[in-house]
């Protein structure tokens, strides 16, 4: 079938199309040259519509079991948000952690095709792949967990060199069914488990006596020596704690220009001045992402509201659970490879200290100056449901909005925030970038996230409404691999995305020690452990794409 | 004949994968590291393998058929059983959801206590590497473990660890219940130390302990037959221990409002994490394919496995989406029985309409209107399968040919037909 996408306004930062007029015409998933001759099976009107390609998220909560303990944990905030079910969708709940199906349904109808799950733990890589694969239109991959894992500590203690590092972190890789490397709170989801409370970045961990900055180094290295397009992904150290700023910006200076991505770097961005020992240190930060090339990040935006917070990072997930709202919370140790901690937290606008966060998150993504290396987040569910993102790009497009909404914050976070004064507000163009062109690129993802012949043709459409809120919340068309799915903000079609993966080589005797390993030391066989293609595929709906490496 | 290696069993709650399993034709043996809770599940025989309408056999489309035309006349259904595997439990979703259903896991009233005290206050627990590799004080409330996992001990506590330097080191208390066997006995010979109490006396001392732990001032020297000066004892081990694990199986728990003493044991450890050492749960479970059905239904409706669709979406209630209750009562009108693993879990026996997707083999003491024999997940077909510990998915092996459909094709075909 062939189809005619009429009179669209185009931005597509991947062939630097910066609101063109343009047709675009669809045949078999994907966008084509125009056909001489051909008339057009189904045509769509696009006049004065904004068009880009879908959206992609690439660091959102939505597979994997802490997650599903959120859920389990709060039915009372599911109650509040039912989601029947429709002669074409599956029923599930919303708001804080949505169920999977529900998931789906609504990334697709915010113009979403495409989600990334940031911290799968490689022991829980087939529930996070299940969960992905029941959320239906989105593609999706997850980054695995190391750093913490005591196999990669022992391999460190015993001064292993890189290439027994490589060759361990791409097996994990291929064993998870990956396409990116995350590390949080690096050794420190294991020095919890010897009862360290707390591990700065130079600090030894209590067994294994490696710093975290050691294993920032080992695994940087790694995964730019393996080719993966998508740098380590790092939740840092100090997460959440006031004046961590320095610690944020030491970890850019020490890993010496290797690519790195530095996650929800708000939570990373915190100063320890003023009258409550807590300042905005957004704009030091972006200084440095500025001047550091070789650094990308993401913001993970606070945006007011209930919650819940979900992270790998039991070390401090444990030391926060004295703000847990409602006060019930869950702090697991996981099969020695890492843990978990999911704590409800609910941020308002009239607390002095989630103001500023809120601020702090706003300042970063006005004070970074390339959108190509800044990607928009709340770390979902972490600082705010991934529903939240029409509001936030409103913040952002529309400075008049952003200081009417500043002006309504606890008054002593007005005064240290530099907010009121920027005034930049960024354009459809960029925002293209920062959830389109950007993430596609960041990740490797071959033929997404743009709009240029042989792309897949995954294209959202909106109407140019001057409330951005308004237009990036309910999208006129989207269409996923050419498939209309979403007609004016409702789910009109469902299909099943693909989980993009990468496949690094590695030495297939690395098999030998992990074998010795698994059998002594833990509960699963190896051969048990490693995810299959079958497993992923069998159920007819699933399928693996390989995204390559350099 | 083949024999087929690290075989995951979905049985055994502990998820034990090196099982040997010698097959020939439909008969199974289990050649290595079979046990109590594993073997007879395994080696269970096939009989039935053509489904049933009103006690007649019958082709698998009629069965389906005639189930589906009791559906469509059924305004409440409940779908009780649900124990499968993970592909089972998201069709049985998708049926639910098709026909209004309740579903409704069979162990879900011994799982409660866990699941109200979870969403109440939360809990820190942990998995079985950890407790194999570091537990250095094991803490076992009211349960039998070895009964429970027969070889519990065997790979989590007498065998290799990472950081416990001396097995024999590692101390094993019992607390409110003794244990049947000798499992929990030390390579040297040391015994489990027991304190024992009546089950009903269990929240009493409980609260002695936690009071303890929380260096309150008692007046009571004794609490139901035990010494405080003992319990005092626990609480300083739980203080001095590295990696204290505080283990239970709900289930195991019959009293009044248990909940409230998973609660108490679920702070207790949150009191002493508080107090400079390390200490964790370990709630017991991963029967009948339990935690697999809370997964599934956590990550597809939000809500553990006791979910009613009859309003078009998802609705929680764990007392009121009770199958017992919903069939005594007259609330449901028809009765769906899903039971893939346990032909002695049969369904409740009432005069609604009964369809059964069952495991072959499955004895009935009133024949069910419809029933229709499944595979096995782990054996008939290959699947996923949730341990004890919630974290861990066990891929599941297809070990036989036994041509038996699994419950997720007749679940599927089943919605389908609606």
């Amino acid at each position: 079938m062939l189809t005619k996408l009429t009179g669209g306004i185009i931005y597509d930062p991947a062939s630097g199309v910066a609101g063109r007029q343009q047709d675009l015409y669809l045949q078999d998933g994907r966008i084509i040259h125009p056909p001489a001759d051909a008339k057009p099976d189904k045509e769509y009107n696009l006049t004065g519509k904004v068009v880009m390609s879908g959206a992609i998220d690439m660091h959102t909560h939505i597979g994997g079991g802490k997650g599903n303990i959120a859920r389990l944990l709060m039915p009372e905030d599911h109650r509040a948000d039912p989601a029947p079910h429709t002669h074409i969708c599956h029923s599930g709940c919303g708001h804080a952690m949505p169920s999977t199906f529900t998931t789906g349904y609504r990334y697709a109808q915010m113009g979403y095709t495409a989600a990334f799950e940031p911290a799968m733990q490689a022991i829980n890589a087939r529930q996070a792949h299940m969960e992905m694969a029941d959320t239906p239109i989105l593609d999706k991959g997850g980054y695995v967990m190391l750093g913490s894992d005591d196999y990669l500590l022992r391999l460190l203690t015993t001064r292993q060199d890189q290439q027994a590092i490589n060759d361990y972190v791409a097996w994990t890789i291929n064993a998870a069914k990956a396409i990116g490397v995350k590390v949080v709170n690096p050794g420190a989801i294991s020095a919890f488990k010897f009862n360290q409370r707390k591990l700065d970045l130079d600090e030894r961990h209590c067994h294994y006596a490696v710093t975290p900055r050691q294993i920032l180094n080992v695994l940087a290295t790694a995964v730019q020596q393996l080719g993966l397009s998508k740098p380590l992904h790092v939740h840092g150290c100090n997460l959440g704690v006031p004046g961590n700023v320095e610690t944020t910006l030491d970890t850019i200076q020490g890993i010496a220009g290797l690519p790195v991505h530095l996650t929800h770097i708000q939570f990373h961005s915190y100063g320890a001045e003023g009258d409550f020992k807590f300042s905005s240190g957004a704009a030091r930060i972006a200084e440095a992402v500025n001047k550091n090339k070789n650094i990308t990040i993401d913001v993970g935006q606070v945006l007011f509201g209930q919650t819940v917070t979900i992270s790998g990072d039991s070390m401090k997930q444990h030391a926060g659970h004295k703000h847990a709202k409602p006060n019930k919370w869950v702090v697991m140790d996981i099969e020695c490879e890492a843990g978990c901690g999911v704590v409800p937290f609910k941020y308002r606008d009239q607390d002095f200290v989630n103001a500023l966060q809120w601020a702090i998150g706003l300042e970063t993504f006005l004070l970074v100056d390339d959108p190509w290396r800044i990607f928009l987040t709340t770390d979902h569910p972490n600082g705010a449901p991934f529903t939240s993102y029409p509001h936030l790009i409103r913040l952002l497009m529309d400075r008049t909005f952003r200081n009417e909404m500043l002006a309504q914050i606890h008054p002593e976070a007005q005064k240290m925030t530099t907010l009121a004064s920027i005034s930049r507000e960024y354009t459809l163009y960029e925002i293209a970038i920062m959830t389109r062109a950007g993430a596609a690129k960041l990740l490797g993802l071959k033929d997404r996230g743009g709009l240029s012949p042989g792309h897949w043709a995954d294209i959202t459409v909106y109407t140019d409404h001057p409330n951005r809120e308004r237009m990036f919340e309910k999208p006129d068309y989207v269409f996923k691999d050419g498939e209309l799915v979403v007609v004016n903000g409702e789910v009109v079609a469902t299909r099943w995305g693909t989980t993009h993966t990468v496949k690094p080589d590695f030495d297939p005797s690395v098999e030998k020690g992990l074998k010795d390993y698994f059998d002594r030391y833990l509960t699963v066989k190896l051969g048990n452990y490693k995810i299959s293609d079958d497993e992923m595929t069998e159920d007819g709906r699933g399928s693996i794409t390989v995204q390559p490496t350099r | 004949m083949t024999e087929i290696t690290e075989v995951p069993s979905p049985f055994c709650g502990i998820g034990s994968d090196d099982l040997a399993i010698l097959a020939d034709g439909n008969t199974l043996t289990v050649t290595a590291n079979g046990c109590a809770a594993t073997t007879s599940l395994f080696e269970q025989a096939v009989t039935d393998t053509r489904p049933r309408v009103n006690g007649v056999a019958t082709g698998l489309a009629a069965a389906i058929a005639k189930a589906a035309a009791l559906l469509r006349q059924a305004h409440a259904p409940v779908i009780g059983g649900c124990a499968t595997d993970v592909n089972g439990m998201r069709a049985l979703l998708i049926l639910a959801e098709r026909c209004g259903a309740v579903a409704d896991h069979m162990n879900f009233n011994q799982a409660r206590a866990n699941v109200l005290a979870m969403q109440d206050s939360g809990w820190m627990t942990t998995t079985l590497a950890e407790v194999k590799n570091r537990c250095d004080l094991l803490l076992v409330v009211g349960t039998d473990i070895e009964a429970f996992a027969p070889r519990f001990f065997e790979r989590h506590l007498w065998t290799d660890a990472m950081f416990v330097e001396d097995n024999n080191q590692r101390q094993v208390i019992y607390l409110g219940k003794a244990p049947s066997g000798e499992a929990s006995t030390a390579p040297n010979g040391t015994q489990a130390h027991v304190l024992d109490c009546a089950q009903a006396d269990l929240p009493a001392v409980l609260a002695v302990l936690r009071a303890l732990i929380k260096n309150k001032p008692l007046q009571a020297h004794q609490v139901a037959g035990i010494l405080v000066t003992d319990l005092q004892n626990i609480a300083d081990r739980l203080k001095a221990a590295h990696y204290g694990v505080v283990a239970w199986a709900a289930g195991a728990l019959a009293f009044s409002q248990a909940e409230l003493s998973v609660q108490m044991l679920s702070e207790l450890i949150k009191d002493v994490n508080n107090q400079n050492t390390r200490c964790v749960g370990l709630p017991l479970g991963g029967k009948e394919g339990d935690q697999t059905a809370h997964q599934v239904s956590g990550w597809t409706t939000g809500y553990p496995a006791r979910v009613s669709f009859q309003r078009g979406y998802p609705e929680y209630d764990p007392f009121l989406n009770d199958t017992h209750r919903l069939l005594e009562t007259g609330e449901a009108d028809t009765l769906v029985w899903v039971q893939a693993f346990n032909v002695a879990a049969v369904p409740p026996v009432t005069d609604l309409p009964t369809i059964v997707v069952g495991r072959s083999g499955m004895v009935f003491e009133k024949e069910p209107d419809v029933f229709i024999p499944v595979g096995t997940p782990g054996i008939d077909h290959a699947g996923h399968a949730y341990r004890m510990d919630n974290v861990v998915a066990i891929r599941l092996k297809k070990l036989r040919d036994s041509g038996l459909p699994s419950t997720a094709q007749v679940l599927n075909a089943l919605a389908e037909s609606l």
